[in-house]
């Protein structure tokens, strides 16, 4: 099982010589590196083999690619030179996880997530097929003009052709080891991501926000295409495709409106240099107001957040705030932009609503861009706060461990981990590994776990690397796009407690795509009061003495049951409500002391 | 230039030791129905001769820009500019070695660097000998407004290098390939409009560029 190698630096040496020596001393100097003290620094390399450093995350099982996502050449090695059998995002429902690939995609059933089993593996030559799953509804992104309706891998040769299929697949997976095509959604940019959206009115449909970013096809290819300047009338640039699929026919699936968020946007004012470089932001252009040039003509991921009818666009040059009560006709609210930021890639939003992370894919994902010399507000997380409809920026985050030049490496995908009382959320970051990230402090975001292999290859780099980090009822689900499936568990640590993982574990979710955040519901737990008190006492938000009683005050409750344990927990909370108000953290102890009442009132 | 790309079997998935078929998307548009070996083979031939230009290309085109970004330190250049050099300068090396590995992958030709006088002219956006000349003179505010509006005028040539990719039949849909010119698309529209607000707000040079 050799890998295919090819080891000229020539060109690199060649370009080093030209400007590596020239670099401005004085601002590097002023902006922050990756650390080259860290566990993950020097890791040896291999496909199967790369050695592993971890912290506070255990590997709970790794399901390689099958054979056919695994490209041989003529004498056998692998070939792992490219992006055609790479793995892409996630999905999940009930207990299947689906996997998208720029060849298809699988589904698995993880009821044991120690031993995941392989269900289907599609073959349909789909770039860069990320998936989402609703119902029995699998939805798949295609984007580039070699997609084809028929899935085939030969590619089309004419510039309009009735064969291409840019846009969004749909199968019905009511049958999970054999999916059938049901739709398709032809759209004039073809999808390279895409977002379910919920009709708040109409349980019958579901909407999806197209997102693509590759050139216009011809309008003799699909109509209505129309590649002008997106201030154009009928520009095709400049907008977010809405598709409505009807669920009881998604045949009839089709794009319904082209949301036109971006035109007549004022530009921002120009920045200051980085570090500490801040956001400017200004009000959407008043109606009437002159039309300055339109920033970005595409969004690239949007996350949509139907519980608080916001989304966030990670668009070009901008991080975009819409508000999509009518999910038909998404409204532009606000937007930041950021000279560190190169490409805005995707968002995440704190439960609360109140905070968005929203991250740079500098270098696309294919270039390795955490090097000890790859300053750290590039290619990282930036918080942002929401309030009054306003972004307002805070610290960014990235990986803090230095990388190889053979590892690709940005901020990629994640979601939230719903710890109760914080605001947390895993993270892939390609060959970079899986980070756990605290950001409840916005100001002062903390690594609290990793999940880190060497490089697939030593001698060169290839694509390699975890594509998003999910977490979906009690573990985190990465997509290696080379490695296959990892399953990871949070272990206890400094940093979070077993009774604060146990409380992230009691919410269970049916359905889950990262795109379509849903809102954490925490049931009434033992445990979610045990996390808040665990909180309180890392925090000194109360006194220790009172953290200790409560904690046997709960513990004896446990043992009791019906109408005693219903006592014990109503006087708990009764004991525990008038402390709050000269406590160090009055908001926490609030939060307990509902814990406390809604596990009295639990059955 | 009409070659089928990745002779890979449709119909024949495998998994886990079980064999299934699956008849995919339209198994019969595709003509593909026979059972096949059941390993993924490696494409022979993935490209067509615009995305081979349009990588060799490229690396001249980038190098043109890490030679400009070199010159931000020594030439007085705003500290801005200099930010705005050295991440042009990280960006574009890494993607000539990304662009090296994609074409050494296929065993095709890796344009030298610094053999590349008599094809730069040729590539979209490059600037003239007389234009990077003039960049080298220049020092302080002038050099960061030549700097922008030459980098602007580059980056404009690679969309449109990008643009002539996807409009050559089959171009650009090797899914590496695909991906990379995409990025490359999407990355500089966007630093192309911060930079037109930074040159926006430089002062209005003494007199007119020539």
């Amino acid at each position: 099982m050799s890998l295919r190698s090819s080891g000229r630096v020539r060109m690199l040496a060649a370009i080093a010589s030209l400007a590596l020596g020239s670099v401005p001393t004085a601002l590097v100097a002023q902006l922050p590196l990756p650390t080259t003290n860290d566990p993950r620094v020097g890791l040896g390399a291999g496909l199967t083999d790369a050695e592993v450093a971890a912290k506070n995350l255990r590997l709970v099982s790794n399901s390689p690619k099958p054979d056919i996502y695994m490209p041989r050449d003529s004498a056998g090695n692998l070939d792992l030179g490219g992006l055609t059998y790479a793995n892409s995002d996630l999905a999940f429902r009930g207990n299947y996880v689906f996997q998208g690939n720029f060849s298809g995609f699988q589904i698995w059933d993880v009821s044991d997530p120690r031993k995941p089993v392989r269900k289907v593996a599609y073959l349909c030559a789909t770039g860069q097929g990320d998936p989402s799953i609703h119902g029995n509804l699998l939805f798949i992104s295609a984007e580039g003009p070699g997609n084809r309706i028929d899935c085939g891998t030969q590619g089309v040769q004419d510039t309009v052709s009735e064969e291409r299929f840019r846009g969004v697949r749909i199968f019905d997976v009511s049958d999970v080891a054999n999916p059938k095509p049901v739709g398709w959604i032809q759209s004039c940019r073809g999808s390279h991501t895409h977002t379910l959206v919920p009709d708040p009115r109409d349980s019958s449909v579901i909407y999806v926000y197209i997102s693509g970013s590759a050139g216009i096809r011809s309008g003799q290819e699909l109509e209505g295409c129309l590649d002008v300047p997106p201030d154009s009338a009928g520009s095709s640039r400049g907008r977010i495709d809405v598709a409505r699929v009807p669920l009881d026919n998604p045949a009839e699936a089709r794009v319904v409106n082209g949301a036109r968020i971006f035109p007549a946007q004022p530009r921002p004012a120009s920045h200051g240099a980085a570090p500490g470089d801040t956001t400017q932001r200004r009000r959407p252009a008043a109606a009437g107001a002159p039309r300055e040039r339109p920033g970005p003509d595409q969004c690239h991921d949007i996350t949509v957040y139907p519980a608080i009818d916001r989304a966030g666009g990670a668009c070009g040059g901008y991080g975009i705030l819409l508000d999509i009560s009518d999910p038909v006709n998404p409204r532009r609210i606000d937007f930041a932009a950021d000279t560190n930021f190169a490409f805005w890639h995707s968002a995440t939003f704190s439960n609360d609503g109140s905070k968005v992370v929203f991250t740079d894919e500098w270098g696309g994902g294919t270039q390795p861009r955490c090097r000890v010399t790859d300053p750290l507000p590039w290619g990282a997380d930036a918080i942002f706060t929401i309030a009054d409809n306003q972004l307002t920026q805070h610290a960014y985050y990235k990986l803090p461990a230095a990388q190889t030049p053979q590892e690709n490496c940005v901020a990629h995908n994640g979601s939230l981990i719903p710890i109760p009382g914080r605001d947390v959320m895993a993270q892939g970051w390609y060959q970079g590994g899986v980070s756990v990230m605290d950001f409840t402090d916005p100001n002062h975001p903390v690594e609290i776990a990793y999940f880190d292999r060497g490089p697939v290859d030593s001698t060169r780099m290839y694509i390699a690397g975890s594509w998003g980090a999910y977490w979906y009822n009690g573990y985190i689900y990465s997509s290696a796009i080379a490695r296959g499936l990892d399953i990871l568990e949070l272990t206890p640590s400094e940093f979070l407690t077993q009774n604060e993982i146990d409380a992230a574990r009691s919410v269970v979710l049916a359905e889950f795509n990262p795109q379509s955040q849903p809102r954490f519901v925490w049931p009434a737990t033992f445990s979610l009061s045990r996390a808040y008190l665990d909180q309180l006492e890392r925090g000194q938000g109360l006194a220790a003495d009172r953290i200790a009683q409560a904690r046997r005050d709960l513990d004896a409750a446990e043992r009791l049951s019906g109408a005693q344990r219903q006592q014990a927990l109503t006087r708990l909370a009764s004991t525990l409500e008038p402390l709050a108000a000269n406590a160090a953290d009055a908001a926490r102890v609030r939060l307990l002391v509902q814990s406390v009442r809604d596990l009295a009132a639990a059955r | 230039m009409m070659r089928p790309r990745f002779p890979t079997p449709l119909s024949v998935l495998v998994m886990a030791g079980t064999l299934t078929t699956v008849a995919p998307a339209c198994a019969q548009t595709a003509g593909s129905s026979a059972a096949r070996p059941a390993t993924a083979s490696a494409p022979a031939k993935d490209y067509v001769p615009a995305d081979v230009q349009f990588m060799q290309g490229m690396i001249h085109h980038h190098q043109q820009a890490v030679v400009m970004a070199a010159m931000a330190p020594t030439h007085g250049a705003s500290e801005r500019i200099q930010l705005l050099a050295k991440k042009i300068d990280l960006s574009q090396r890494d993607e000539m070695a990304f662009m090296q590995r994609w074409l050494e992958d296929r065993g095709l030709p890796v344009p030298e660097v610094g053999a590349h006088d008599h094809v730069m002219m040729h590539m979209p956006g490059m600037l003239t000998p007389e234009q990077m000349q003039q960049l080298d003179q220049a020092r302080g505010a002038e050099f960061d407004r030549l700097f922008l509006a030459g980098m602007i005028q580059h980056h404009q040539g690679a969309l449109t290098m990008v643009k002539e990719l996807f409009a050559a039949p089959g171009g650009g849909q090797e899914p590496t390939l695909f991906d990379f010119a995409a990025g490359v698309d999407a990355d500089q529209r966007a630093e192309i409009e911060r930079m037109q607000q930074m040159l926006n707000a430089l002062p209005t040079p003494r007199s007119p560029a020539p």
